[in-house]
């Protein structure tokens, strides 16, 4: 029985936190998280969700004890954003570290100063190293399904890794958009309950995370994670699998492709302005140029592998990001080109800077974007990296 | 450095700079668009004016429950600052007949909603209006009396409703609910009873009221020539 | 017990509690409790804060102390309301 729904993406993740039988939250408002955290408060107050909703002081602490309680067996669940995502950094690799599949909803936001609220990527992509997987969204419908299917992957016993899901700030935070709410049985069906193999428990004691020395295990323990991540990669393409057999929808995997099976240019994008995207690439399509749009749905792990397989068939890769690793270039680019290093043949890459600090990517800043791309076809990279849309001013 | 009145003296008059949602050149570019003119998607685009705590937000996601209704498909988001009662606050509804993937801001109206007539001084509400597009305006006077404002005008008493019912005070009326009602019966783009639905579903208290006084707005608003 | 990446388990852990590590051979003091003087009061065993102290379930038994773990803290000596508890430097008890 599907039931259709109004819903912004902050809600679609309180309603995804409660398919998902989530059994401890600790959180900590920020704008523009605060309606998920909420809506879950209004969730248990009116006794549709059996959750222990934890108050805590700062969003170091939430993630404390979200770590802790998954480490009794709880299921456990938290939203951030910007700063309070950054505030607990520390935790962060603590809970990849000790091996707790928390989930997190993260909505970016622009980092200060300057202040902003408004949508940014610098927040999530710099937790790229805290061994976190990452899922980008660009829908409401896909945050829903996310939450659901990340508790699949991080909760099983060959990943063990925590999950961080992002949204763009009032993008897809603040957008309502109809969804398909999944039916609570056959989420159960999906989700069994939370087994962790150890677990905090007075009657069968052990000591987690003490004192390793360097002939210890340390290195090993390490090694474990990065094994653990690339079981990551195929668990989350065999459980979208899994999910659009049974819920009938799917959300592409690690690189979800739209329309490149035979084109020449494409752009590589994760977020809402992958929805725009897909707009413009039917337009252009209509006139007759081959482009596509490959969005990067998972950072972590990142899809080496369908990257590679991508830059076989194309003449270009333009790589958008909504974020930059100063003295270097956007995070985005820096791993596809990294990927691609080894490979024969490879197509021209180019990092294009957009939508930094909210800046909206319109269609128009797309049309921008691939008029450049196609024409580096012919001409060959021009500039590496490009800012797209700057003000200059000055003389 | 973005100096708060920049715009302010490309127009002349004084804006509040945390709710300019588009930089006078970056519309004047997006009306000229020539691949995609005549290729984007038919949507209908309506944007709300209004300030904070009057519930323009709620308005544009009441609209798109009711398009909602009649199975359409429907995006709406907010625009604002940092949220603080009476600062200027515009919201976007998005109508299609398939979904809507363009997750950027609405920069030509087919609609505009103006909750508080205050703003008309503020802010350029009519900024970016399509030909042939509507202007919805909550003040207490017809539409041959309103001047500056492009298109065409329709206007409708919300805030003489909005007490009337009960719904907040003199100074600081909930008008939502009356002007999407006054919408309703200005455009036709969606039904009454489906706003009417709408609000009986969503609203947090008052529900009847709040049905009352659109259906009244629905009655009461009028629409003027080009 | 675990060679490595292979069969270590999943979590950072060890297998055994806090007790196998045997933190007595950290001191260079430690305490001796006088019986005679002990009123059973248990503050000695409230304050340890390397639970050392060992109380009897009935608590009716003057406590006693574990020295594969107490650490010669002394901070037992300084909470005894009766000073029942003195420190002996360690070097003259071999």
């Amino acid at each position: 029985m599907l039931a259709k729904k109004v819903i912004t993406g902050n809600y679609a993740s309180s309603y995804g936190a409660k398919l998902a039988r989530v059994q401890v939250i600790a959180a900590y408002p920020i704008t523009p998280q605060t309606s998920v955290v909420e809506k879950i408060a209004d969730f248990v107050a009116d006794g549709e969700m059996e959750t222990q909703y934890v108050k805590v002081e700062s969003e170091h602490s939430a993630m404390a004890a979200c770590i802790t309680a998954s480490q009794t067996g709880a299921r456990t669940f938290t939203a951030t954003s910007a700063h309070g995502l950054t505030l607990m950094h520390e935790m962060l690799i603590w809970a990849s570290g000790a091996r707790t599949p928390v989930v997190m909803t993260n909505v970016n936001r622009a980092m200060a100063p300057p202040w902003s609220v408004w949508a940014d990527h610098l927040d999530s992509v710099a937790q790229r190293d805290t061994g976190w997987i990452q899922y980008y969204c660009e829908s409401v419908q896909e945050v829903l399904d996310t939450i659901i299917t990340a508790y699949k992957v991080s909760e099983d016993r060959e990943v063990l890794l925590p999950a961080l899901l992002t949204l763009d700030a009032f993008y897809l935070s603040h957008t309502y958009e109809t969804v398909d709410m999944p039916d609570q049985d056959k989420v159960d069906e999906f989700l069994p309950p939370f087994d962790p193999p150890y677990k905090l428990d007075v009657d069968d004691p052990h000591l987690f995370g003490s004192l390793s020395f360097p002939h210890q295990f340390y290195m090993e323990w390490r090694y474990q994670i990065k094994e653990a991540m690339g079981r990551a990669r195929d668990k989350i393409l065999q459980v979208d699998k899994e999910y659009e057999k049974i819920f009938g929808r799917s959300h592409g995997g690690l690189l979800d492709l739209y329309r490149c099976d035979d084109a020449e240019v494409v752009l590589v994008a994760a977020g809402t302005m992958a929805s725009t995207i897909r707009e413009v690439v039917d337009q252009y399509r209509n006139q007759g140029y081959k482009i596509g749009l490959a969005r990067l749905r998972v950072f972590r792990p990142f899809p080496a592998q369908e990257m590679r397989e991508l830059a076989k068939k194309v003449d270009v890769i333009g790589v958008l990001d909504r974020s930059y690793s100063f003295g270097y270039g956007g995070a985005f680019f820096a791993e596809t080109g990294g990927s691609l290093y080894n490979i024969p043949e490879k197509p021209v890459l180019k990092n294009y800077v957009v939508g930094i600090g909210g800046r909206d990517v319109t269609p128009k800043t797309v049309e921008g974007i691939f008029n450049n791309a196609i024409s580096l076809q012919e001409k060959g990279l021009d500039k590496e990296i490009e800012w797209i849309e700057l003000k200059e001013g000055g003389k | 450095m973005f100096s708060p009145y920049y715009l302010g003296r490309e127009h002349g008059k004084v804006y509040l700079a945390s709710i300019i949602l588009l930089e006078r050149e970056n519309y004047l570019e997006a009306l000229d668009i020539p691949l995609l003119k005549g290729g984007l998607a038919p949507m209908i685009e309506i944007r709300f004016h209004g300030r904070g705590g009057q519930g323009a937000v709620t308005a544009a996601n009441i609209l798109a429950m009711a398009a909602f209704r009649e199975d359409k498909d429907v995006q709406a988001f907010p625009y604002f600052g940092v949220e603080r009662r009476g600062a200027p606050v515009t919201a976007f509804t998005k109508i299609d007949d398939k979904p809507v993937r363009i997750k950027s801001q609405i920069y030509e109206p087919d609609y505009v909603v103006v909750l508080d007539s205050s703003l008309l001084k503020a802010v350029d509400v009519d900024m970016g209006l399509k030909p042939g597009g509507v202007v919805l305006i909550n003040i207490d006077k017809k539409p041959e009396e309103i001047k500056d404002v492009a298109g065409k005008i329709a206007t409708v008493d919300a805030t003489k409703i909005a007490v009337k019912h009960g719904l907040g005070s003199k100074e600081a009326p909930i008008v939502n609910t009356a002007i999407l009602g006054a919408f309703a019966g200005a455009t036709g783009i969606v039904k009454i009873e489906s706003i009417v639905d709408s609000i009986l579903e969503s609203a947090p208290a008052k529900r009847k009221e709040n049905a009352e006084a659109a259906k009244e707005a629905y009655e009461s608003v009028q629409v003027g020539g080009e | 017990m675990f060679e490595g990446y292979k069969d270590l388990p999943e979590v950072p852990m060890t297998w055994d509690t806090t007790e196998v590590n045997k933190t007595g051979g950290w001191r260079t003091v430690k305490p001796v409790l006088d019986p005679e003087k002990c009123n059973k009061c248990y503050i000695c065993w409230k304050f340890c804060p390397e639970v050392a102290i060992i109380v009897d379930d009935e608590q009716k038994e003057v406590p006693v102390i574990d020295y594969v773990h107490c650490k010669g803290c002394a901070i037992c000596a300084e909470e005894c309301p009766k000073k029942a508890i003195i420190m002996v430097s360690e070097s003259i008890e071999d």
